[in-house]
C-alpha cells in the first residue's frame, strides 16, 4: 500500500497521461483500457480511490487538505474517465453540409429541370436528386418536347453519368497533363494564329442550337476572322435541311401538330418514336386514339416504310416499301392528289394499290391530314410532303414553319467534306473537336481516322476516349450535361438553360470552357458564361428573377420560334428521277438504332439491354431482312452474310424481320465499336464501313453472299404469330366500324369466369386497391418504360451473354406480336409487368412466405425472405417474375454505387424480384399524404413506367376510388384481363387496340 | 466358416431360393462377402468410377454454391429442369425398395426377402441423392432451414400452402422411416457379423451396431412387433411420398402439369423406375458374388412382371394425359400437349414413349424375363425413360406455356451433366461402401426360406 500521506498532484497525473497519450499515434493509441491502467500514475491512482484510503484521509490528513484532495482526485478520476471512451475511429472525411441547401430534407429526392439533346435539340427533363446525386430523369410537363415524358435515351442519360468508362484524365497521346500544359500549349498555338487571323482553325462540332455556343462561335469567329466552324452529325435531318432550301429557298425548320390530324401519312418516318418532337407527336396521335367514349373517333395513319418502326405497327395501313421506292410513292401520291403530272401506274404495283383511297381521304380532310415525310429520305421527298400539305390546306393547322433551330443550318456533308480538303491541303493547324465521334461516324470513304493526323494539333473533347481521340493529340475529358451548364433550343426553338445536377465526376471541361480559352476571359466558368450570355440578350432589369424563373421551369417561356409561312417554289419538284432497279440485287438502308443511336450510347448497359422496339434484340445489330429475301439469299437466321457495296465488304448476321420489305436490308448504324468502353467494344458490326457520302441513308446496289459461321443473337422473343382465330386471346383487338356497332367486339370469344367458383369469402379491398390499365390502342412499343424501370427500381444488367440465356431481368417488357402473312403482317405491342394478381399463382406456391399478398392488392416480394426456389416464375402464367441467377447487380463499380435509388433494395444473388407498381413511390406518396393529413389524390401517384409514358397508355390509381382515372378505363369497354380465363383476376388489365382501316382499301 | 466356398448355381424353374442351402452354407456364402471374399475387380472398378464422379459432383457443388445457379442450364421460363428432374427420378427410384420391404412383407411374398436389403439400401441412397436437390437448386441454399417450422424471433413459418413444404415432410419422413426400418432389418444379420468377424475393429464396430442381440426368442418376438409396425408406417409412404411429389406439379396451374391423376401416375412411375434400378443392380450383383442361388432367375422374373405391370400404368396415363389435353378443349392444355408431340421437345417425348410404353411390352414374353442381360438392357432403358418423363413433364410443359413471348428453349451445360453423373456417383460409391460393409442379402430372413424353417414341412411359396 502506497504512502497515504504522500502528496499526489491530480494535475500532474492527468499531463502525465496525456504526454503519454499525445506521444502515442496512429493505431496503437492504446490497445485495450487494461494497458491504459497499466500506466504507474493510473495504478496509483486507482489505489488511492478505494474507501479506505478516504477513511485515512479524513483521520490521518488535515482536514481541509484531504478534502481538497479527494475532490482533486476525483476530479481526475472524472477526466480520466471520459477518457476511456475516446476509442479512435478510422480516419475519414465526412463533410456535412456547413449550411444546407435550400428545401433538401435528408432522404426526400428534389428535382431539378434541365434538358437532354440529342443532335443539338433539346428535351426538356426532371432529374431526381437524392443528397446531391441525380438518379432518374423523369419529362419537363412545361416542356414542349416533352409534354412530361421522357424517352429511353433520356432516361439512360443517368447511367452515362456514372459510366465507370467515361474519360476521366487529361490526356496528351494518352499520357495524363496538367490543365495548365494544356492550356498553355492551346494558348500558344492561338497566339501564332492571331497572326494569320486564325487561318489555321477549325472547329468540328455536332449540330449545334445552344445560342451561347453559338455566340461564342461568332465570338471566334471575330478575333480570327479566318478560322472556320464545321458540323457533322452522323444521323442528322440533312434531307430536311437541304429540302427547305430546295423547297422554300431558305432554311426552315418544320413541325407537327397532330392533335386535329385525322388522316396522317408518313412516308418512311417514324414520327412516334425517333426524331425531336417524337414524344410530343406520340402523345398527340395517341390522344386522338383515346376512345374515352363508345362512339368517339380515331385518326387514320397509313405507314409506307422498309423496316416495321413502332410508328409502323400503329398504322391502320402499312405498306411495306422499299426506302428507295418511297420516292415514286410520294410523286404517285401527289399526282394522285392532282398536284403533279405523271403516270398512275408503274412496275411496282405496290406503290399504287392504295393512292387512290388515300388521297380521297387527304382531300375530304383539308387542313385536318398530315403528309409527314421521313428524316432518312431524299430532299424530294420532303418538297413532295411540303407541296402536299400545302395544298390540302394543312399548313397553319397541322403543319408549321418556324426559322430554323440550329444556330448555323448548313450542308453538313459539304461541311465536312470542306474540312477534309482543308486537311489535304495542310491548311489545318489547330483543329478542336467538341464532342462528337467523327473519326467512328464520317462516310467511310472520307478515311478521317488517318486524314485528321494531317492536322497539327488536334484536341478534342469527348465523353469517352474513343476513336476520335484516338486520332486526336490532346484528349480532353468532357463534362456530362448533368455536371455542367449549358443550354440548347427544342424542336420548336424553346429554350432551356441546362442546369448541373452534382460537380463533375472526372473532372473536365465543357465545350463552352473550351470555347472560351480562345477569349480574352479563358478562365471563365460555364455558370458565367451561360449567365452572362443571356443576361446581354435581357432586356429589362429583373434579370436575376428572369433567370431563376427560366432555370427553374427549365425552359424560356416564349422562346419558342414564331411560325412562318412559307410557299412551296415551282422548281423545287422539277427533277423526278425514275425508279431504281434492284437488278438482282439488295437495296441497303441505313438507320440509327433505335436505343444506341449513332453509337454514341453504345456504353450504356440500360440501351443496350433494353430490347429493341419490334425486333426484340438486345447488345446487337443485324442485316434486317424480310423472310421472303432471306429465304432467297438461303439463309436463316444468325447465318452470316457478307455484303458488299460499292467495292467495300462487311460481314454481319442475319435477323430476319417479317414485315420488312422484299429485296432490301437494313442496318442499323452505331453497333461495332472498337474504342468505346466495355459494354460497346466487340458488340455488333460496323455498318458505317459500307455508308458513303452518296448514300447516307440508302441505295440500291448491294451484293450478299452467304458466308460460314453462325451468329446467337440475344434477343428477348422470338417471333410469335397469333394464331387465327387466336383461341389464347392475348391481344384483344377489332376494327373501329366493328366496336362502333358492338363493343363486345374485341373480346369475342374469350371468357372470365365468375366471380363466385370459389367456396372461399370474397376478400374485401377496404382503403386503396391499387390497379393499372395499359390502352394498347396507345401504346407504340417504344421501350421507354422499360428504361424508366430499370432506372427507378436499380434493375441489373446482366449482359449479352446471360440474354442469350434468357436471365434478362427487366421487370417490364413489351412483347410484340404479329398476325397475318409473315412478308406483311399486322404488328401489336402489349407492354407486361406484373399483373398483381389478387388470386395470385406465385404466392401460394413460395414455400417461405417471401411472396405475398398486401391489403392494398400489390403482391408483394420479399427479397429478404427469398430462398430462391422459383417456383412462383414456375407457376407465374405471365412470366414476370425475374432471378438472380448470379450476382447481377454490380456491388463493387463506386460510381455506380450513385446511380442507384436509394429507396429500393439492390437484390442479391439467388432471390426473385419482379416489378411491385413501384411501391416505394405508392409508400412515399401515402406517408405525405398522411403528414398533411389528407386523402391521397388520383394522379398523385405515377409509377415509373407511366410517368415515362409518352402515349399515356399506361394509367395507374387506386381502384377503391370510383372517380379515379383507372377506374373509369377499367369501366371501358375495351378493358380487358390477359389470361382472364385462368381466373388469376389481375390487377393490370389492358385495353383493346383498335384499328381504324379505310373502308375503301378493305373492300 | 470356410474361405472356399462352393458356388450353388441358380435352381431351375420357379424356385426362389436354392435347393442345396443349409442354413450354414446361406450364412457363410452371404457373410463371407463382407468378411472375407476378396473385392472383385469390376467392383472396385465400379467404385473407383464412382469415386471419380463423386469427385466431379463436388467440383460442381462447389462451384454452384460459389458463383449461383447461373451455372446450370436454368433460365426464364424453365426455373426448373435437370434440378427437379433429377430429384423426382431419384425419389422415385427409392420407391421399389420401400415397396419390396414393405408391402411385400405385410402381402407375405416371402421371395422378397432374398433382395429387400440391399433393395432398402437402395432407396435409402437414392433419398440421400434426391434429397440433395431441393438443397442444391435453392438460389440461397444457405438458407434452406428456413423451409422448416422452427421457432423463430421473426415469426414466420413456411407457407403451408406450399407443395414444397409437404415435400420437406413427405422426404424427410421417408427417409427417417426408411433408414429405422433397415436399420432395425438390420440388427440380427449385424450379430451375426459381430459373431463371425475376426478383426477386432470390426468385431467391435459390429457389436456396437448389433446393439446387443443374442438372438433370444423374446428379442425376435420385439424385433417381428417393431419390424410389422415399421412395415405399416413405411406401407402409405410408398404411396404418399411420391404423390406429395407429383403435387409440385399438380398444384401449380402450368399447363401440363395442372392434372389430377398425377399422383398414381406418379406412383406407378415411380415404382416402374425402382424396380428398373433393382434390376440394374441385382443383375450384376448376384453374377459378381455368385449369388445366383439366392437371387434366382425367379426373382428376376417376378420383378421384370412389377415392372411391366407399372409400366403399363404409366403407358396408360400417358395416353390419358393426351386424351385430357384433347378433351378438355383448354387451349393451354392442348397446345401443351401437341408441343411436347411435335415441339422442340419431341426427340425427348418420343425416346421417353418409345422406353417407357413400347419398351416393356416385351416383358409379355417369358423368354425375355429369363434372360439377365436382356432385363438388365431393359433396366436401364425404363430409367432412361423415366428421367426423361420427368424431363417432359417438367421442361417442355415450362418452355411453352400461356403467353407464348416468353417460350424459351431450355439448354443444359456441362454442370446440369456433372451434378447429375455426380449423383450416380454418389449413389454407387454409397452402395459399394454398402455391400462391401453389411451383408447385402439378409441372412436371418433367407434362412426362413429353407425347408429346415418350415415347422410344417410344406413347400413355400
Amino acid at each position: 500500500m502506497s504512502d497515504p500521506q504522500k502528496n499526489i498532484d491530480p494535475a500532474a497525473v492527468r499531463s502525465a497521461l496525456w504526454a503519454r497519450l499525445e506521444g502515442a499515434r496512429g493505431r496503437d493509441y492504446w490497445r485495450s483500457l487494461d494497458e491504459l491502467a497499466a500506466t504507474p500514475e493510473f495504478q496509483d491512482l486507482l489505489e488511492r480511490e478505494f474507501p479506505r484510503q478516504a477513511v485515512g484521509w479524513s483521520e490521518d490528513e488535515d482536514p481541509v487538505a484531504g478534502r481538497r484532495n479527494f475532490l482533486k482526485l476525483m476530479g481526475a478520476s472524472l477526466a480520466l474517465a471520459g477518457m476511456t471512451a475516446c476509442t479512435r475511429q478510422p480516419d475519414e472525411h465526412i463533410m456535412p453540409y456547413v449550411r444546407q441547401p435550400e428545401n433538401l430534407v435528408p432522404g426526400r429526392p428534389l428535382f431539378f429541370a434541365t434538358a437532354t439533346t440529342l443532335n443539338g435539340f433539346a428535351n426538356g427533363v426532371l432529374v431526381e436528386s437524392h443528397e446531391g446525386r441525380p438518379t432518374k430523369i423523369e419529362g419537363n410537363p412545361g416542356h414542349p418536347a416533352s409534354l412530361g415524358a421522357a424517352d429511353a435515351m433520356s432516361q439512360a442519360a443517368v447511367l452515362q453519368l456514372y459510366d465507370p468508362d467515361r474519360s476521366q484524365a487529361l490526356a496528351f497521346n494518352g499520357e495524363i497533363r496538367s490543365w495548365g500544359v494544356f492550356t498553355g500549349a492551346l494558348r500558344d498555338t492561338l497566339a501564332q494564329q492571331k497572326a494569320k487571323n486564325g487561318a489555321g482553325i477549325r472547329i468540328l462540332t455536332e449540330t449545334v442550337t445552344s445560342p451561347t455556343i453559338a455566340s461564342q462561335l461568332r465570338t471566334i469567329q471575330q478575333s480570327f476572322p479566318a478560322s472556320k466552324w464545321h458540323q457533322w452529325e452522323p444521323a442528322g435531318p440533312h434531307s430536311a435541311r437541304a429540302a427547305a432550301q430546295q423547297s422554300f429557298g431558305q432554311p426552315l425548320n418544320t413541325y407537327y401538330d397532330f392533335t386535329e390530324a385525322n388522316v396522317v401519312v408518313s412516308l418512311d418516318s417514324d414520327f412516334l418514336n425517333s426524331g425531336h418532337a417524337s414524344l410530343r407527336y406520340a402523345r398527340q396521335f395517341a390522344r386522338r386514339r383515346r376512345m374515352a367514349e363508345h362512339h368517339d373517333t380515331m385518326n387514320r395513319l397509313y405507314v409506307v416504310e422498309p423496316m416495321p418502326t413502332p410508328t409502323g405497327t400503329k398504322a391502320d395501313h402499312r405498306l411495306p416499301l422499299r426506302a428507295s421506292d418511297v420516292e415514286e410513292f410520294a410523286w404517285a401520291l401527289a399526282i394522285s392528289l392532282g398536284l403533279a403530272e405523271g403516270p398512275k401506274t408503274g412496275e411496282n404495283n405496290d406503290i399504287y394499290k392504295w393512292l387512290g383511297p388515300i388521297a380521297r381521304d387527304l382531300q375530304n380532310n383539308k387542313g385536318a391530314g398530315v403528309v409527314v415525310a421521313g428524316e432518312h429520305q431524299p430532299p424530294i421527298v420532303h418538297s413532295i410532303a411540303a407541296l402536299m400539305n400545302e395544298k390540302l390546306g394543312n399548313v397553319g393547322k397541322t403543319v408549321f414553319y418556324t426559322d430554323p433551330v440550329e444556330a448555323n443550318p448548313v450542308d453538313q456533308l459539304a461541311s465536312l467534306q470542306d474540312l477534309v480538303k482543308d486537311l489535304d491541303a495542310g491548311a489545318v493547324e489547330l483543329l478542336i473537336i467538341l464532342g462528337g465521334n467523327p473519326v467512328f461516324n464520317a462516310p467511310v470513304e472520307l478515311g478521317l481516322g488517318s486524314r485528321l493526323k494531317k492536322a497539327k494539333l488536334r484536341v478534342r473533347l469527348g465523353l469517352y476516349d474513343d476513336e476520335t481521340s484516338a486520332a486526336c493529340q490532346w484528349q480532353v475529358p468532357e463534362t456530362h450535361f448533368l455536371e455542367t451548364w449549358g443550354d440548347a433550343r427544342a424542336f420548336d426553338g424553346t429554350v432551356t438553360i441546362q442546369q448541373p445536377l452534382i460537380q463533375p465526376l472526372y473532372g473536365g471541361r465543357s465545350a463552352l470552357q473550351v470555347l472560351q480559352s480562345f477569349t480574352e476571359q479563358p478562365e471563365k466558368s460555364p455558370y458565367d458564361i451561360v449567365k452572362g450570355y443571356w443576361s446581354s440578350q435581357h432586356t429589362g432589369s429583373d434579370f436575376e428573377a428572369w433567370w431563376r424563373k427560366a432555370v427553374h421551369d427549365g425552359l424560356v417561356a416564349g422562346s419558342a420560334l414564331p411560325a412562318k409561312t412559307a410557299a412551296v417554289r415551282g422548281e423545287a419538284l422539277s427533277a423526278r428521277a425514275g425508279g431504281k432497279k434492284l437488278g438482282g440485287k439488295l437495296e441497303v438502308v441505313f438507320r440509327p438504332d433505335p436505343t444506341i443511336y449513332d453509337g454514341r450510347f453504345a456504353n450504356n448497359g440500360w440501351l443496350q439491354e433494353v430490347p429493341k422496339p419490334v425486333t426484340k434484340l438486345t447488345w446487337d445489330n443485324a442485316v434486317m431482312l424480310s423472310p421472303a429475301t432471306a429465304h432467297r439469299l438461303g439463309v436463316q437466321k444468325g447465318d452470316m452474310l457478307k455484303l458488299t457495296y460499292e467495292g467495300r465488304t462487311l460481314q454481319a448476321p442475319v435477323f430476319i424481320q417479317p414485315g420488312h420489305v422484299n429485296g432490301s436490308a437494313t442496318l442499323h448504324l452505331g453497333y461495332g465499336r472498337t474504342h468505346g468502353g466495355r459494354a460497346a467494344n466487340g458488340m455488333g458490326f460496323n455498318p458505317f464501313g459500307l455508308r458513303t457520302a452518296k448514300a447516307l441513308w440508302q441505295d440500291t446496289g448491294m451484293d450478299a453472299e452467304k458466308v460460314s459461321g453462325n451468329h446467337e443473337f440475344a434477343d428477348t422473343q422470338n417471333f410469335h404469330n397469333l394464331e387465327t382465330p387466336d383461341r389464347r386471346h392475348i391481344i384483344h383487338k377489332a376494327d373501329l366500324a366493328d366496336f362502333h356497332k358492338n363493343a363486345e367486339a374485341p373480346h369475342e370469344g374469350a371468357e372470365t369466369p365468375p366471380k363466385g367458383l370459389t367456396m372461399y369469402p370474397e376478400w374485401k379491398y377496404e382503403g386503396h386497391a391499387w390497379g393499372m390499365t395499359i390502352d394498347l390502342n396507345s401504346c407504340t412499343g417504344c421501350g421507354a418504360c422499360v428504361v424508366a424501370c430499370q432506372a427507378e427500381n436499380n434493375i441489373a444488367v446482366v449482359g449479352k451473354d446471360q440474354v442469350r440465356r434468357g436471365r434478362h431481368m427487366n421487370w417490364l417488357r413489351v412483347d410484340s406480336y404479329y398476325q397475318g402473312d409473315a412478308n406483311d403482317p399486322a404488328i401489336y405491342n402489349q407492354p407486361v409487368p406484373c399483373m398483381q394478381c389478387e388470386n395470385a399463382p406465385c404466392e401460394l406456391v413460395c414455400p417461405v412466405q417471401a411472396t405475398t399478398h398486401s391489403s392494398e392488392g400489390l403482391n408483394d416480394m420479399v427479397y429478404n425472405r427469398c430462398v430462391g426456389t422459383r417456383y412462383c416464375s414456375n407457376n407465374c402464367p405471365y412470366k414476370v417474375r425475374r432471378f438472380n441467377f448470379f450476382l447481377f447487380s454490380d456491388f463493387d463499380t463506386p460510381s455506380l454505387k450513385l446511380a442507384r435509388n436509394p429507396d429500393v433494395s439492390v437484390r442479391s444473388r439467388g432471390v426473385m424480384e419482379k416489378c411491385t407498381y413501384c411501391v416505394q413511390r405508392i409508400n412515399g406518396a401515402k406517408i405525405d399524404a398522411e403528414k398533411q393529413d389528407r386523402p391521397l389524390h388520383d394522379g398523385e401517384i405515377q409509377t415509373a413506367c407511366q410517368a415515362t409514358c409518352p402515349s399515356e397508355a399506361i394509367v395507374f390509381g387506386d381502384i377503391n376510388d370510383k372517380n379515379s382515372r383507372v377506374s373509369k378505363l377499367k369501366a371501358n369497354e375495351r378493358n380487358y384481363s390477359l389470361l382472364a380465363d385462368l381466373n388469376t383476376r389481375p390487377r393490370t388489365t389492358y385495353l383493346a387496340t383498335l384499328r381504324n382501316p379505310n373502308p375503301e382499301i378493305e373492300a | 466358416m470356410a474361405d472356399e466356398l462352393e458356388v450353388i448355381e441358380s435352381p431351375s424353374g420357379n424356385k426362389i431360393i436354392a435347393p442345396d442351402y443349409t442354413f450354414g452354407t446361406v450364412t457363410d456364402q452371404i457373410a463371407s462377402v463382407v468378411l472375407t471374399k476378396q473385392t472383385p475387380i469390376a467392383v472396385l472398378g465400379t467404385f473407383t468410377v464412382a469415386l471419380g464422379l463423386l469427385m466431379t459432383f463436388m467440383l460442381a457443388v462447389g462451384l454452384l454454391f460459389g458463383k449461383g445457379l447461373g451455372i446450370w442450364g436454368l433460365r426464364g421460363p424453365t426455373m426448373w429442369a435437370w434440378d427437379i428432374t433429377n430429384f423426382v427420378w431419384w425419389v422415385g427410384i427409392g420407391h421399389a425398395g420401400t415397396l419390396i420391404s414393405a408391402i411385400l412383407l405385410l402381402l407375405n411374398q416371402q421371395w422378397r426377402n432374398s433382395i429387400n436389403r440391399f433393395a432398402e439400401a437402395m432407396t435409402i441412397f437414392a433419398v440421400a441423392c434426391a434429397g440433395m436437390f431441393p438443397i442444391l437448386h435453392l438460389g440461397r441454399p444457405w438458407l434452406m432451414y428456413w423451409l422448416f417450422p422452427y421457432p423463430n424471433t421473426m415469426g414466420i413459418e413456411p407457407n403451408f400452402r406450399s407443395p414444397l413444404v409437404w415435400d420437406v415432410f413427405a422426404v424427410s419422413t421417408y427417409a427417417t422411416v426408411s433408414v429405422l426400418f433397415w436399420f432395425v432389418g438390420l440388427i440380427p444379420d449385424l450379430a451375426t457379423l459381430r459373431d463371425r468377424a475376426q478383426n477386432p475393429a470390426f468385431k467391435v464396430a459390429y457389436g456396437i451396431l448389433a446393439m446387443g442381440w443374442r438372438g433370444s426368442a423374446r428379442h425376435w418376438a420385439v424385433y417381428e412387433t417393431a419390424s410389422l409396425l415399421l412395415a405399416g408406417l413405411a406401407t402409405p409412404l410408398v404411396l404418399s411420398v411420391h404423390t406429395v411429389v407429383s403435387f409440385d406439379f399438380t398444384v401449380g396451374i402450368v399447363p401440363g402439369w395442372h392434372s389430377t391423376f398425377f399422383p398414381p401416375y406418379f406412383v406407378a412411375g415411380a415404382i416402374y423406375s425402382g424396380f428398373a434400378m433393382v434390376l440394374a443392380l441385382a443383375i450384376p450383383l448376384r453374377s459378381l458374388y455368385g449369388l445366383k442361388g439366392l437371387i434366382t432367375d425367379k426373382h428376376l422374373d417376378n420383378a421384370a412382371k412389377v415392372m411391366m405391370a407399372t409400366g403399363l400404368i404409366v403407358g396408360y396415363s400417358y395416353i390419358m394425359e393426351a386424351f385430357a389435353g384433347w378433351y378438355s378443349g383448354n387451349v393451354y392444355e392442348e397446345a401443351a400437349i401437341w408441343n411436347r408431340m411435335t415441339g422442340p421437345y419431341a426427340v425427348q417425348y418420343w425416346i421417353l414413349i418409345t422406353c417407357n410404353v413400347v419398351a416393356p411390352n416385351a416383358l409379355w414374353f417369358k423368354k425375355v424375363r429369363s434372360s439377365p442381360i436382356i432385363l438388365f438392357i431393359w433396366s436401364l432403358i425404363v430409367l432412361l425413360g423415366m428421367w426423361l418423363e420427368r424431363f417432359v413433364i417438367i421442361v417442355a410443359s415450362l418452355a411453352q406455356d400461356n403467353l407464348p413471348s416468353s417460350w424459351r428453349v431450355f439448354e443444359s451445360t456441362r454442370w446440369d451433366w456433372a451434378t447429375y453423373l455426380g449423383t450416380i456417383g454418389l449413389f454407387l460409391f454409397l452402395f459399394m461402401l454398402f455391400i462391401r460393409l453389411l451383408p447385402m442379402i439378409s441372412i436371418f430372413e433367407v434362412r426362413t426360406l429353407l425347408p429346415q424353417a418350415k415347422v410344417d414341412k410344406k413347400e413355400s411359396l
